[in-house]
């Protein structure tokens, strides 16, 4: 009697803890919204999201966030261009190639990169990179998308490495087994079998690794330059829409137009970030390797 | 029954009486982040002063500030710029009389980089360059290279300030970059040759060059006699009249004495 007391208690308190969690979060998303559709009683969505101008104190105002837009997405597909191959060819070697006493040294660095601050890299951004890249590129200026996109793909490439290391890891050795002794090498091994098997993780590696990218503020805020521009070269200076909220939300009077515009920018983003994990869920569903027969 | 809840009511009145008693001396002070380090120094001044006053500060910028003086939610407001036509409309229909108090002075310097050697710059030059019209240093008389126009965040005051007095209402070309704090604009012209900016006079160092606007060096003096174009005064805001406390604060600052603390605070004062 007394043991099915505590059971009970025990399931109670924890759907509590659960449920309160999820509400929480719940109501951060409907506060997030309320505080974000009335824009829309000023301007249309199409206006919105395709307008070109962003000049949110004018009188009368530019709420057009198709820079601010253009700006996120092209920073992240850069940072991506950068820390996928990146990324994946450092699990690789450490799940595959590397002696073990080299994976035990470098595994636990490159978890060490994914805990290193934003705010540092974003600082090291500014002060370090910026001028190098000016310099070395004979730009007018170095804060620009390239930057920004150097800086993410730095902290885009711990994450995107150490999932897809788990997920290459988890390859059934057999299967490994099976490929040598039909005489396959051992490149030919990782190509043909390993890669293939551990597919569904390393894309599931590379989304949440861009979706980091995608939400990243101070880096951007920092190192990207801050213009609402459409970039034309990836020596551009953007502005992509976190660094847009967390530079005017200070200063944006509470309950005007600005204020729920940024709002609505963080509805835009938020549906961003939603995506791109339902796709990483999709993805590592979809494709999941099932027993060892259906490669 | 009905008489506990009697007893409950009057319990109750009497305690919110006696507390809204207790706070008689709280000032709350919001608003701009120019004005911040002033109110800071005036209030711990003040607080050591008058030892029954306490004072809340917070930031929030100039909007928020005179918003807070228009809702109540503060005794005063602090704004780096004057109270906008739009605001005055919203505090008439809510039935408030904003007074302002301009209690410091501050002047924007354009900037460029040390190795520039572009010495002076008209209005009219600076409001080319920030429109886009003019694109290299050469035609105002540079070494040829493309300036980069570096812009604060369109919230800021220091931006507002900007846009009234130099560009007269007009945009900012898109493609300039946006910095968001004064510090922020030292390092970015700092580290790029082409640069141009505007910050706060406190805020000139040495890796910098400050620009002359149309012949005239923008110090101090050059604000207090008028002569340099590109200054604002920092206001106060209070809802109607100031009484009591509030008027204590508001003349602490306007003596002698807290002009003092103006200049400690890093901003010009007013005499």
């Amino acid at each position: 009697m007394k043991r099915q007391h505590i059971d009970t208690g025990v399931k109670f308190s924890f759907s509590v803890i659960a449920l309160f969690s999820i509400t929480a979060l719940s109501l951060i998303m409907v506060f997030l919204f309320k505080e974000g559709l009335p824009i829309f009683e000023q301007i249309s969505i199409k206006e919105f999201i395709l307008g070109k101008y962003w000049y949110p104190t004018d009188d009368p105002a530019d709420f057009g966030i198709l820079p601010l837009i253009l700006g996120s997405l092209a920073v992240t597909l850069l940072s991506g261009v950068m820390a996928i191959p990146l990324g994946v060819m450092t699990a690789i070697y450490l799940a595959e190639i590397a002696p073990n006493r080299v994976t035990e040294c470098i595994k636990p660095i490159v978890e060490l990169m994914a805990s290193m601050p934003s705010v540092v890299i974003g600082f090291f951004g500014m002060v370090v990179v910026a001028p190098f890249i000016q310099k070395t590129f004979n730009i007018p200026v170095g804060l620009n998308l390239f930057n920004a996109a150097l800086m993410l793909a730095f902290m885009a490439v711990p994450t995107i490495c150490t999932i897809s290391e788990d997920a290459i890891f988890s390859v059934p050795g057999a299967l490994k087994e099976a490929s040598f002794a039909l005489g396959a090498t051992h490149f030919e091994t990782i190509f043909k079998v390993i890669i293939p098997a551990s597919l569904s993780g390393i894309c599931t590696a590379v989304i949440l690794g861009l979706s980091r990218a995608v939400g990243e503020t101070m880096v951007v805020l920092m190192a990207a330059g801050g213009a609402a521009m459409i970039p034309g070269s990836i020596f551009d200076p953007v502005r992509p829409l976190p660094a847009s909220i967390a530079a005017e939300m200070a200063e944006a009077p509470f309950g005007g137009e600005h204020y729920h515009a940024l709002f609505a920018i963080g509805i835009v983003l938020f549906i961003f970030t939603f995506l791109f994990n339902l796709m990483a869920d999709f993805i590592s569903h979809r494709f999941r390797q099932v027993g060892e027969a259906s490669l | 029954m009905e008489k506990r809840f009697h007893v409950l009511l009057m319990f109750s009145i009497s305690l919110i009486v006696a507390s809204s008693q207790l706070f008689a001396g709280e000032l709350v002070i919001k608003g701009s982040t120019t004005v911040l380090p002033i109110a800071q120094k005036a209030a711990e001044a003040y607080m050591a002063e008058h030892t029954d006053v306490k004072i809340s500060l917070s930031g929030g910028g100039s909007g928020n500030g005179i918003k807070a003086i228009i809702d109540g939610t503060a005794d005063i407001g602090n704004a780096s710029r004057f109270i906008k036509q739009k605001e005055v409309t919203l505090a008439g229909t809510r039935g408030v009389y904003p007074v302002p108090f301009r209690v410091a002075l501050d002047a924007i310097v354009p900037v460029v980089n040390a190795e520039n050697s572009v010495k002076n710059l008209t209005m009219a030059q600076l409001k080319d360059i920030y429109l886009g019209n003019i694109k290299d240093w050469k035609e105002v008389g540079g070494t040829p290279g493309t300036i980069v126009v570096i812009s604060r965040d369109s919230s800021s005051g220091t931006f507002g300030v900007w846009k009234d007095l130099v560009m007269k209402k007009k945009r900012v070309i898109p493609n300039a970059l946006t910095v968001p704090s004064n510090g922020g604009v030292v390092q970015a012209v700092a580290n790029t040759p082409g640069a141009i900016g505007y910050i706060g006079l406190g805020y000139i160092t040495k890796k910098i060059k400050a620009v002359d606007v149309d012949g005239v060096v923008g110090s101090e003096e050059n604000t207090l006699n008028g002569s340099f174009p590109i200054s604002r005064g920092l206001f106060m805001f209070t809802k109607g009249w100031p009484k009591g406390e509030t008027m204590g604060f508001i003349s602490f600052i306007l003596s002698r004495k807290g002009q003092k603390l103006v200049k400690e605070a890093g901003s010009i004062p007013l005499f």
